[in-house]
């Protein structure tokens, strides 16, 4: 599919907490207020899904939250990227010994899936900033330019 | 929708886990009938991460770090209520001046915590612009943290008899004008949240908490005082430095307010609490003592103290969200944590969801919602699941009103041994 220039300038974002402590979540939220700002690039947080372009996800995955993880990974419409944010969505990072993780992130996802990753316990909202540059840098691929 | 006699219906409306409205991951079904809300009833288990469980296979030290992931906006909250629990266990005391050092540390983050509320609080009833003000100028006091600590979020600052990075004297200035810069802004906030007519309009009346189900409901925190509750661990049973300090009660009555319990006597206690919290840390700030940060310098000393160390001990501490408890027991042939057991202060004040929610619109349920700033990564380390059906238990108001009574005199209990 060929997309239009105009698409990765606005990239559109749906945040989903997948158990997270809390800390990754306001640093995203401090990332898109006037300190940081990154609406000014175009990237805005949607309320559903459907809308999205990139799928940020935070939190080491719990038992409960699976499904649910998937649901919404499967509801996401091509071509879309995820971004794992915080240290617990790419390795589990601190809760690796427990019962009630299903996590990582990368081993539940389809093995096709785009994952970028923005490390950090918490993750600083600079290194968010990064890992939304990594996904326009895919996207710019998808379509072409870098080819 | 269930039905009545084939007239009367009421709708569910399930809001969560996955919902705009909500940061974290957390179930609330509503039963409507019409406009107005009937039945409220929480679902909470979906952020269980299991950390009791896993603390429990750590040694005491690497918990430390464990322990303030439990939730990533008061990390120093759970930082210190584990370390101090710890220190009562095995009988090690902080120097002076760490306890004054925490002082400081718990309020900076009471100030970055209710100013943050305050901007989610607007984004529920629509006043993005606030939002984005509060934000901006809670990076001011992020800003400060990170200079003492080293980090924005999650500060690692705590350890056994102390505390692990010193405020020095060339750290007073920073600290000075980044409380003044919250005093000078203070009006601005007050006049946004207290005297702007449509918010006034929004807030006044809403989500009523009255004295009486307060304390039937055993709230805590901001969520209680606003009914006139005076409820405040800083005063009723001081730790780290709140002995020495001057330090009242932040009830609405004490500002010519009415105790009235809704949302906005809420967000007045929590505006004047930053006021408060400025207050302290220059008290502490002007009365640090001189010394040693920590008790406890030398690490393999301190682990191997701990390792044959057996006792209980509980740490307390007003959170911003009010009253939370860590409970911890060594035991001698364990080098791990024995038995670690959290409470938090959101768990208390989900059950003053349900006569805040009764008979108010589907409108105001985000804002009623935020009112208790709940803390679901607090919350969810614990669920009741029947193993032989995999249903789930529900429990009643009362019922969980009497779980807390007798969970607290078994923690009393323990105490006493």
């Amino acid at each position: 599919m060929k997309l239009s220039k105009t698409f990765d300038k606005a990239l559109w974002v749906f945040h989903l907490n997948s158990g997270s402590c809390n800390a990754c979540d306001i640093e995203i939220v401090a990332a898109i207020t006037p300190r940081y700002d990154t609406e000014r690039f175009g990237i805005k947080l949607v309320g559903t899904p459907r809308h999205a372009d990139v799928l940020l996800f935070t939190g080491p995955v719990t038992k409960k939250m699976k499904d649910r993880v998937l649901r919404v990974y499967e509801q996401t419409p091509e071509p879309k990227v995820v971004l794992v944010v915080g240290n617990c969505g790419s390795t589990t990072g601190v809760y690796y010994d427990s019962y009630g993780i299903e996590g990582p992130l990368d081993e539940l996802l389809p093995e096709d899936a785009n994952i970028i990753y923005a490390n950090g316990c918490p993750v600083r909202p600079e290194n968010i900033i990064n890992g939304v540059k990594e996904a326009w840098l895919f996207l710019e691929k998808v379509r072409g330019d870098n080819e | 929708m269930d039905e009545k006699d084939g007239e009367e219906t009421t709708y569910e409306v399930p809001i969560g886990p996955i919902h705009p409205a909500l940061k974290e991951p957390f179930l609330i079904k509503f039963k409507l009938d019409g406009e107005e809300i009937v039945d409220a009833d929480p679902h909470p288990g979906m952020n269980h991460r299991g950390i009791e469980f896993m603390g429990m296979h750590r040694n005491p030290v690497k918990v430390i770090p464990l322990s303030e992931r439990i939730c990533g906006i008061c990390s120093i909250v759970h930082q210190h209520m584990y370390t101090t629990a710890v220190e009562h266990a095995v009988d090690i005391v902080p120097t002076n001046r760490a306890r004054y050092i925490r002082t400081i540390m718990m309020e900076l983050e009471r100030i970055h915590s209710h100013v943050l509320w305050a901007g989610v609080a607007a984004h529920e009833i629509g006043f993005d612009t606030h939002l984005h003000f509060t934000w901006k100028i809670r990076e001011k006091v992020m800003d400060l943290l990170e200079k003492i600590s080293g980090n924005r979020v999650n500060y690692s600052m705590w350890t056994f008899g102390g505390v692990r990075r010193d405020i020095t004297e060339d750290m007073h200035p920073d600290i000075d004008e980044t409380l003044d810069y919250y005093l000078d802004l203070y009006d601005k906030l007050e006049d946004i949240f207290l005297g702007d007519p449509s918010i006034r309009h929004r807030t006044k009346n809403i989500g009523i908490l009255t004295e009486e189900d307060a304390m039937k409901l055993c709230g805590v925190g901001p969520t209680v005082r606003a009914s006139g509750v005076k409820k405040d661990v800083r005063i009723d049973q001081p730790y780290a430095a709140y002995g020495d300090l001057d330090i009242d009660y932040v009830i609405p009555s004490r500002y010519d307010y009415e105790d009235v319990g809704d949302v906005f006597s809420k967000t007045l206690v929590r505006l004047k609490e930053v006021v408060q919290s400025i207050n302290i840390i220059r008290q502490c700030v002007e009365k640090m003592p001189e010394g040693e940060i920590t008790s406890e310098p030398n690490m393999a000393a301190l682990l191997n103290k701990l390792k044959s160390a057996e006792g209980e001990g509980v740490g307390r501490i007003e959170a911003p969200r009010g009253e939370a408890m860590h409970y911890v027991r060594l035991v001698e042939d364990n080098e791990d944590v024995d038995c670690w057991k959290v409470r938090a202060s959101t768990y208390n004040n989900l059950a003053t969801y349900a006569p805040m929610f009764l008979g108010e619109q589907i409108a105001d349920i985000p804002i009623i919602a935020a009112s208790i700033d709940p803390c679901i990564g607090c919350m969810d380390r614990a669920e009741i699941v029947d193993v032989n059906t995999g249903e789930k238990e529900e429990y009643t108001d009362e019922e969980l009103h009497e779980l807390s009574v007798q969970k607290t005199e078994r923690m009393l209990g323990g105490i006493d041994e």
